[in-house]
């Protein structure tokens, strides 16, 4: 019993993030553009917010208000950091992969050169001084079963990531503009035409995308790593198989993340699963079945394939 | 009559154009290292930027030795790219097939193998040892059919299921990274340094005599024949893609792929051929990168970035096979100089960081191409 806690609350660690910063990229994708610079702009975010947090630390400031505080910077540094995606591929109708690798490519740059220029020893490391977990949550964590899963052994960032997801997912699909967002990434002409302004809309959907990649930057810094190595392990990459395993719809999306962020843990702490250590199979071969199930995925759907229809061009309304 | 080096005649040639605003993007993203440095570093700052124009040329022939050896992967993985590009694909994972080239070229290299009996770890020969002199051809060949089976992987999946390849090639590079991973530590480990087996010496690339050429007396760069291959398959890609039927095919079915079928081509046939001789060439610079003296394949899950640079590379030589051997050796130079540039206070991630910068500034291809238009058309007042 001990163990099937520990991998669940390990799992929902790893899941909580990848749903957000999938369905940050479902923001991107929805409002029709492709925005693989996740990964990029998750380190952006976690990287800002690792600065800060060692700058609170010092200050003495309080661990939960260093949390919020952290998960705020990643937000908006995540925003403004894919206002230059959103730039190039709405108003410069540019390629939009090719900018998005850009971004992907800037973003461990610039943390490596900022971290090695200005700490004291010239590491690339950022070590926080804390670990930021709850040990229980009051009340809650006497639940029988779903306490222990998810009020025990806690970051209070997984309880943020919820909330948000909750959140974004009634934006995107109850509301007048989650409609209009949708409508400007299955057909933007129809929506053109009906007085939608499809740029305002993009970028909205590239800045959410964003602000949500900023911070599930920041809450994989949190749960993760006590240091930060200029480096968020592909989750970035792994959300968008998230957004693709699960069809581009929000259900799906949740159950992608939970099999994912199992996966995850069970290749990274399979050892500890009497039942998996017995099987002898090698972890790499727990980490590579996300993604290769992924490509089988798409192999089947992809005839017909449910990613809004207009993701990846760029709008010109000449050619409506 | 207007004359080819008038203006408005420029404006016309479309080469031009575009080559200008690749040169524009690069001095912007030179331009923008420029200022980081300013602001890190005032004092530093035209030593710096100095090193870095300067980049293989710092150091005599040693360091344009370095340069070469720099260049090989990135002119491999940029031909890859830019191959892909022009038959019509997006081929963003030639660092898992490099990662694969490199796997396979170091299997075929190391003296040893471990095999498994239940748990027990037993040593074998290799037995690609007896090939002898031959055995570098072996470890070439092995790269570029890893890399041609990697990238036939998204082939088939774009072929026969329409999976877009750009997300395929991102989920093969990653499944990449675990499975070297996972053949390193099991079956090529070494455990005294915690890295893949040595190259024994008969694997790696022949130095031709280059090693007293690019040298400075004491040391000697490990400049090696991997640098003509990779001019070889430049000038091959270049022919293929300009002068043969196989070529124009290729390109046709990227253009249209419909419109292709219905002239008589085998269009799944082609867009599979075109995904595997991309992966080819990016598995040979896995090769490059790893048949010399001193590396050794590190099982860090960690996807390399030569691949990443293939596609900055592609795009600054525009597609053409020339362009992006001219684009390789520039940013190899850049490479090479990020290592001087270590000897000042600023850190070698300042040439990611102007890279990354060249990169974006390729992607707004369309205001580059607009603002030296705009600059060449404009009229004398």
């Amino acid at each position: 019993m001990e163990v099937l806690y520990f991998i669940l609350q390990l799992a929902l660690a790893s899941s909580v993030p990848l749903a957000l910063v999938a369905f940050g990229a479902l923001f991107a994708e929805r409002s029709g553009v492709i925005n693989i610079a996740m990964e990029g702009i998750m380190v952006m975010g976690a990287f800002v917010a690792a600065a800060m947090i060692v700058v609170m630390e010092g200050l003495g400031v309080p661990a939960q208000w260093i949390v919020v505080a952290a998960l705020a910077i990643g937000l908006v540094v995540g925003a403004v950091y894919s206002l230059l995606h959103a730039f190039a591929s709405i108003n410069m109708k540019a390629n939009q992969i090719i900018s998005a690798t850009a971004l992907n490519l800037f973003a461990p740059a610039f943390a490596i050169f900022m971290a090695r220029t200005y700490s004291p020893d010239g590491t690339r490391q950022i070590i926080l001084g804390q670990n930021y977990k709850i040990t229980a949550v009051p009340v809650l964590s006497d639940i029988p079963f779903l306490g222990p899963i998810l009020f025990q052994q806690a970051f209070l960032s997984t309880y943020v990531g919820i909330v948000f997801f909750i959140l974004s997912y009634i934006v995107l699909f109850k509301t007048r503009f989650g409609l209009r967002l949708r409508a400007c990434g299955e057909n933007p002409s129809a929506a053109d035409s009906v007085g939608i302004n499809i740029y305002k809309m993009r970028y909205a959907g590239v800045v959410i995308s964003g602000a949500f990649a900023g911070m599930g930057g920041v809450i994989f810094l949190l749960s993760f790593a006590t240091t930060f190595s200029a480096t968020v392990n592909g989750f970035g990459f792994l959300a968008i198989a998230v957004l693709i395993f699960g069809q581009w719809k929000p259900r799906r999306i949740l159950v992608a993340a939970a099999f994912f962020g199992l996966m995850r843990v069970v290749a990274s702490a399979y050892e500890v699963i009497p039942f998996l250590n017995t099987l002898g199979v090698p972890r790499q071969v727990y980490s590579i079945i996300p993604y290769a199930a992924t490509l089988v995925v798409l192999a089947f759907v992809s005839k017909h394939s449910a990613a809004p229809r207009a993701a990846g061009q760029p709008y010109d309304a000449g050619k409506r | 009559m207007k004359r080819w080096w008038q203006r408005s005649a420029l404006a016309e040639n479309e080469l031009f154009v575009s080559s200008l605003s690749s040169v524009l993007a690069i001095v912007i993203g030179l331009l923008f290292g420029f200022l980081l440095m300013v602001v890190v570093s005032p004092s530093e700052s035209i030593q710096g930027f100095r090193i870095i124009l300067t980049g293989g040329f710092n150091d005599g022939l040693l360091s344009v030795g370095s340069m070469i050896v720099f260049a090989t992967p990135l002119i491999f993985t940029g031909l890859s790219v830019a191959f892909a590009y022009r038959t019509g694909l997006f081929n963003i994972g030639a660092s898992g097939q490099l990662m694969m080239g490199a796997l396979a070229a170091t299997a075929v290299g190391v003296p040893q193998w471990w095999r498994y009996e239940g748990e027990l770890r037993i040593a074998m020969d290799n037995p690609f040892l007896q090939l002898g002199s031959w055995h570098w051809v072996a470890a070439l060949l092995a790269a570029l059919l890893a890399g041609a089976l990697w990238g036939l992987i998204p082939g088939v999946l774009k072929a026969y299921f329409n999976v877009n390849e750009v997300v395929a090639t991102i989920m093969l590079n990653y499944i990449a990274m675990f499975v070297n991973s996972l053949v390193i530590t099991r079956y090529l480990f070494n455990s005294l340094i915690g890295r893949a087996f040595s190259v024994v010496p008969t694997a790696l690339f022949p130095r031709m005599g280059m090693e007293n050429i690019f040298t400075d007396g004491l040391r000697s760069s490990q400049a090696n024949v991997s640098f003509f291959i990779a001019i070889f398959f430049v000038i091959v890609i270049y022919f293929v893609l300009n002068y043969t039927v196989f070529g124009y095919e290729l390109k046709a079915v990227g253009f249209n792929r419909d419109a292709a079928r219905y002239a008589g081509m085998n269009a799944k046939r082609n867009l599979m051929l075109s995904m595997m001789i991309s992966g080819g060439l990016a598995g040979m610079g896995g090769a490059s990168l790893y048949l010399f003296a001193g590396r050794n394949l590190d099982p860090v899950l960690q996807i390399l970035p030569q691949g990443f640079d293939g596609i900055a590379i592609a795009l600054l030589g525009l597609g053409s096979p020339i362009g992006v051997f001219f684009a390789g050796m520039f940013f190899s130079s850049l490479k090479v100089g990020g290592q001087f540039l270590q000897l000042l206070s600023f850190r070698i991630e300042i040439i990611d960081i102007i890279i990354s910068v060249v990169i974006y500034l390729a992607a707004l291809s369309l205001i580059l191409n607009r603002l030296v238009l705009y600059v060449l058309k404009r009229e004398k007042q």
